[in-house]
């Protein structure tokens, strides 16, 4: 027999191995690790740049938020379905020139579609190209894994990122400008003498806010830094 | 004098870090000690310098609406700009190579000390981030070379000031939710606080 059949049987018998169940454990821990025990910013320390940049008021956070978990969820897709065609030693133009791509697309789609938000986030849109999660996800997992796995661990990563964002915005928006979603929300309930904050909607308030919320995420998870 | 003040207000006033918050990752990671937050913002600094003007060329020439017309007058009508992002990362991510394998050839004691940074600036935000203000910005060559070098320096400054910080916290009793991370962020911040006294001078 040669050596080119008995790969070929191997092969086959990897495939006869039970199919794992749609949402097996392995899998949901996939998702959910990254939204607190592995969260990538306030653990891993990836995409701070924009975490910051982008979280004044709490409607471009979000839109920042979608247009991350898509670009991290279908650029893990594509790696993950083209990893054993790319040579190892051009990778990292490989991913950056899909990531590239779907950043594009979003930009385009929001200069078509919502033109004053393509103003407000500005640079920052382009910048998801070098979002440290992005590429720390296509290297660390869309490369060694299946497709579908990888588009969980894409949505873990993007909702983990996510959910951290948009807490930072909505203290900074609330303290910084006094509202919520643009909604005047202490003018609102009658306190229209309330002290909005500078330094919130400077860039202070962004490395205070982040860095009190590490403390108390960190805290509750136990995990320390040495 | 115009240029000497692009520069000064790139490491200044509009400092990477302090101002618009890019390359934070390489900064918060990189910024243990001294002597290595020297070698990336050596690094930072030069890669900067050569990737501004050089993605002011492709700019001009090739992506800008009606920029094709030094070719032929009949390309005016033709807007490559959706190009942008991937020509500025290409550009930023051979430039890294090619500048990683002169100096190798050129320096190998300076390629010791900058090495294995130099990959790691293709993804660094800071590259990007001020390719693409330098178009927002409308500069002419020199003055956007001189904006290159301003903002590389800034981060230069500001990333070894917090490595020095960093240093001297090793001997502090932190929280231990605060170590490392959290407590380098809240620096940052007063850093930042203290950059803003920058912010008066019209330049």
């Amino acid at each position: 027999m040669s050596a080119e059949a008995t790969v070929v049987e191997k092969e086959l018998k990897v495939e006869k191995k039970p199919a794992e169940p749609f949402l097996s454990k392995r899998r949901k821990n996939i998702v959910t690790d990254p939204l607190s025990d592995d969260n990538p910013i306030t653990i891993q320390v990836l995409g701070i740049c924009s975490a910051l940049a982008v979280t004044v008021k709490l409607e471009p956070t979000l839109v920042m938020s979608i247009a991350v978990v898509f670009v991290i969820v279908f650029a893990n897709l594509i790696i993950s379905l083209m990893r054993n065609l790319i040579p190892g030693r051009i990778r990292i133009i490989v991913q950056l020139a899909v990531v590239a791509t779907l950043v594009t697309l979003v930009s385009e789609f929001l200069k078509a579609y919502s033109y004053d938000m393509y103003k407000v986030l500005g640079a920052y849109v382009g910048l998801i190209i070098t979002n440290c999660i992005v590429m720390g996800r296509l290297e660390a997992f869309a490369m060694a894994n299946k497709p579908y796995d990888s588009i969980l661990d894409g949505l873990g990563s993007g909702f983990g990122y996510a959910w951290i964002i948009l807490t930072v915005a909505f203290f900074r928006e609330l303290l910084g400008s006094g509202s919520i979603f643009d909604f005047k929300i202490f003018e609102a309930i009658g306190w229209t003498t309330f002290p909005t904050n500078g330094l919130m909607v400077d860039s202070i308030g962004a490395f205070v806010v982040l860095g009190i919320l590490i403390w108390i995420q960190r805290s509750k998870s136990g995990y320390v830094e040495h | 004098m115009e240029v000497f003040n692009i520069a000064l207000r790139g490491i200044f006033i509009d400092n990477m870090i302090f101002a618009y918050y890019l390359g934070m990752c390489s900064f918060l990671a990189v910024s243990k000690k001294v002597e290595t937050a020297f070698g990336l913002g050596l690094a930072v600094v030069f890669v900067l310098t050569l990737t501004v003007p050089v993605n002011w060329l492709l700019q001009e020439y090739v992506l800008k609406e009606g920029a094709l017309t030094w070719i032929d007058g009949s390309f005016e009508s033709i807007d490559l700009t959706f190009l942008q992002f991937i020509m500025f990362i290409a550009v930023i991510a051979s430039m890294v190579q090619l500048v990683e394998m002169i100096i190798e050839k050129l320096s190998p004691a300076l390629y010791g000390s900058l090495g294995i940074f130099l990959p790691l600036i293709a993804v660094n935000c800071a590259i990007l981030g001020s390719s693409l203000f330098m178009v927002q910005k409308d500069y002419n060559i020199i003055e956007a070379t001189s904006y290159g070098f301003g903002s590389g320096f800034g981060f230069f400054l500001a990333i070894i000031a917090l490595a020095a910080i960093r240093e001297k916290l090793k001997y502090s009793m932190v929280p231990s939710g605060l170590k490392g991370l959290g407590i380098t962020m809240l620096i940052t911040g007063l850093m930042g606080l203290a950059f803003k006294a920058f912010i008066g001078i019209a330049l």
